[in-house]
């Protein structure tokens, strides 16, 4: 997995509550059997019209946010279904870091697994950083996970929680499965108790 | 000891290892697979040289986007879902796991299947790459859903690594009134709560309107704990869930089924459990409902009308402007007077054969309007085979219905049954997110009953006034 320290880059805002898994990427592209190559279809419905045209207004089709790496939106992100080609899109697009009040229990899970990292932060934060991302592109913020920091253009500095197992995980780039291999005898140990005790499973 | 909640308890069971921090290892039991999250899932395998830990754990069908035409058998025409469907066979294969095929009667959707075979049962962890595996929660299965990563994880290991969620209790208490049924339940709390309410809860579904459902009606309550935000909902097992296990494929038999019975009496929550957030929903008060919006939220009792933006505060006022706009509706019209077009009865909501039950219920003397499409997709082969025995298949094909093969269908729109731009659904499903049944295609969800009073009307009515 790709690692996560710090990332400075154009902040997209996206001020919209509610932005669930089907907004994000669409069903008819989820028929795909590779993690790569959905950037393009990201967020497809709203961007681009039904002959395929790029829709103008659309946040990440402006120039300066065609290169964003981060994004801010409203609450509840990612709601809907668990399908993974969310943070997948996300992350082939190119964005790192998505910033909102709230997120969807599963989504929020998902990005941690695809080094994306998502950063919840109250209403009134968001709402000053949306304000920071719609400068446009000259305005690039910072997040700092080592530190657990986001500076705006402006220097203003906001913190944020983040769980400490996932941090180091995301610094470091680590693969979970590795992990928990590693815990084989433990799991082994697990599966004896369970046939005394529940042998019916 | 403390007082524990059936989820604690479940929890406490499967818990392999707990870090300092609260990360906890946890030992999944079943692990359901489909054709859609998981190819990427085996590749990573192959890739890292990994196997399937258990795969007698573990069970594969393809439902997501097989087409529900009898033409299937001939191969799937669309090439994408093609090598989707093969990619999982062939998968199954290589890695040992058993597969209902698209040829098998046991094919269906996932989470119909689980609990037909008896591969669902109560206090086991159940999981799969699809969020609505909250459905097995029905049998006090703590079942949820995971991403594609999490679907390797379990493969590899067995495992998931999980922090605990907090407790939330929704207790439904009374009688519901003649009309009103499981789905109008579900969507109220819906309603009530918002589709955010349940957000880092496990929701336990409680008080006698609950227990007093049948099994089936259970499974469309906690099918849609996570349009309220919840990853999972829970249901205390009882006797009407032991006698819907008992005798099925996979559940326990002779000596194993009388200790797993002892075993399964404990799944309850003990007097005096702590819950973080406890909801009371009297059920007589509940009517029947439907949605007018884009969001599971947006649900309103057939008798109202549809609200105004200015209804709402704050991100709302916007998301209800651009739902009216996006569902072609104007505030103040009845939601009895808007017309539909389309009428889909099925999915893991509501595809089981006490929901064609009612449908029939309904159609009897009565046909479908001239005009609408209306289309039953039993949720398994096995729903199929047995309506079709029961007479209800043919009676529901003369009422003007068509009767399709297994899946998901037009619950999401993967296969070729999908709204075209503008269309107008009555849907026994459970999304009515933009684009969720077709491109620009307009979802109301609503309960079986209520699907076909639209079928028989050609617009969104209140089963009770078809008397
Ligand atoms: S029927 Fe619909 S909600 Fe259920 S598993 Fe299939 S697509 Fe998902």
């Amino acid at each position: 997995m790709e690692k996560f320290e710090k990332l400075t880059g154009i902040a997209a805002p996206m001020p919209m509550v509610n932005i669930d898994t089907d907004m994000i990427i669409p069903k008819q592209f989820l028929k795909t059997i590779k993690r790569t190559g959905l950037g393009v279809n990201l967020f497809d419905e709203m961007r681009y019209d039904r002959d395929g045209n790029e829709v103008p207004d659309f946040v990440l089709n402006q120039p300066a946010y065609r290169d964003a790496e981060i994004l801010v939106a409203g609450d509840n992100f990612g709601c809907g279904s668990s399908r993974e080609h969310a943070p997948w899109a996300i992350k082939d697009f190119g964005i790192r870091c998505v910033i909102a009040p709230s997120f969807a229990d599963i989504f929020f899970n998902n990005c941690f697994k695809n080094g994306i990292l998502p950063i919840a932060l109250p209403q009134e934060q968001v709402d000053l950083l949306t304000r920071d991302a719609e400068k446009g592109a000259n305005a690039r913020m910072t997040v700092d996970l080592e530190n657990q920091v986001i500076t705006t253009s402006d220097g203003d500095t906001i913190s944020f929680d983040v769980d400490p197992f996932r941090k180091h995980c995301l610094m470091n780039g680590l693969d979970d499965i590795g992990l928990t291999l590693e815990q084989a005898p433990a799991i082994d140990g697990f599966e004896g108790r369970l046939a005394a005790e529940r042998p019916w499973l | 000891m403390s007082p524990k909640t059936l989820y604690d308890k479940i929890w406490d069971a499967h818990v392999v290892h707990e870090s300092d921090d609260g990360t906890c290892l946890l030992y999944i039991d079943r692990h359901l697979v489909h054709e859609v999250t998981s190819p990427q899932a085996f590749e990573g395998l192959r890739m890292a040289g990994r196997t399937v830990r258990a795969p007698e754990k573990t069970i594969a069908v393809p439902d997501h986007n097989v087409p529900t035409d009898p033409t299937r058998l001939q191969g799937i025409r669309d090439e994408m879902s093609r090598i989707q469907v093969d990619t999982l066979r062939q998968n199954a294969k290589d890695f040992g796991v058993e597969m209902y095929d698209v040829d098998d009667v046991r094919q269906g959707i996932v989470h119909i299947i689980g609990p037909e075979q008896g591969w669902t049962q109560p206090g086991m962890t159940i999981v799969c790459g699809d969020s609505h595996t909250a459905t097995h929660g029905a049998f006090g299965a703590l079942a949820h859903g995971i991403g594609t990563s999490e679907v390797e994880h379990v493969l590899a290991t067995q495992t998931l690594i999980q922090k605990k969620s907090k407790n939330m209790l929704v207790r439904v208490e009374g009688e519901l009134a003649p009309g009103v049924t499981a789905k109008d339940i579900t969507l109220t709390i819906i309603g009530r709560t918002g589709t955010a309410g349940g957000t880092g809860h496990v929701i336990e579904y409680a008080g006698s309107a609950i227990r007093a459902l049948s099994m089936e009606g259970r499974m469309t309550v906690c099918n849609m704990a996570i349009e309220g935000g919840a990853r999972a909902g829970l249901i205390a097992p009882d006797e009407k869930t032991y006698a819907y296990v008992k005798g099925r494929p996979h559940a326990p038999s002779d000596a194993d089924w009388d200790k797993a019975v002892e075993y399964w009496e404990s799944l309850k929550s003990d007097e005096g459990a702590q819950y973080d957030r406890i909801v009371e929903i009297d059920a007589s008060e509940i009517a029947p409902v439907v949605t007018w919006g884009t969001s599971p939220e947006d649900v309103l009792p057939i008798t109202a009308a549809v609200p105004s933006p200015d209804d709402f505060a704050g991100g709302k006022v916007a998301a209800a402007k651009r739902s009216l706009d996006y569902m072609g509706l104007t505030p103040g019209q009845k939601l009895s007077d808007i017309e539909i077009d389309t009428v889909f009865i099925g999915s893991c909501t509501n595809g089981r054969i006490e929901d064609l039950r009612e449908v029939a219920k309904i159609m009897e003397g009565r046909r479908v309007k001239d005009g609408i499409r209306a289309m039953i997709v039993p949720g398994s082969g096995l729903v199929r085979a047995m309506a079709e025995e029961e007479g209800i298949a043919a009676k529901l094909q003369e009422a003007g219905f068509e009767w399709r093969m297994a899946g998901c269908s037009m619950c999401l729109g993967m296969n070729p049954d999908q709204l075209s731009p503008g269309e107008r659904c009555a849907s026994t499903s459970n999304r009515n997110f933009e684009g969720r049944q077709g491109y620009k295609g307009r979802t109301h969800l609503m309960s079986p009953a209520m699907a076909a009073a639209a079928a028989v009307t050609g617009r969104l009515t209140d089963v009770r006034d078809l008397a």
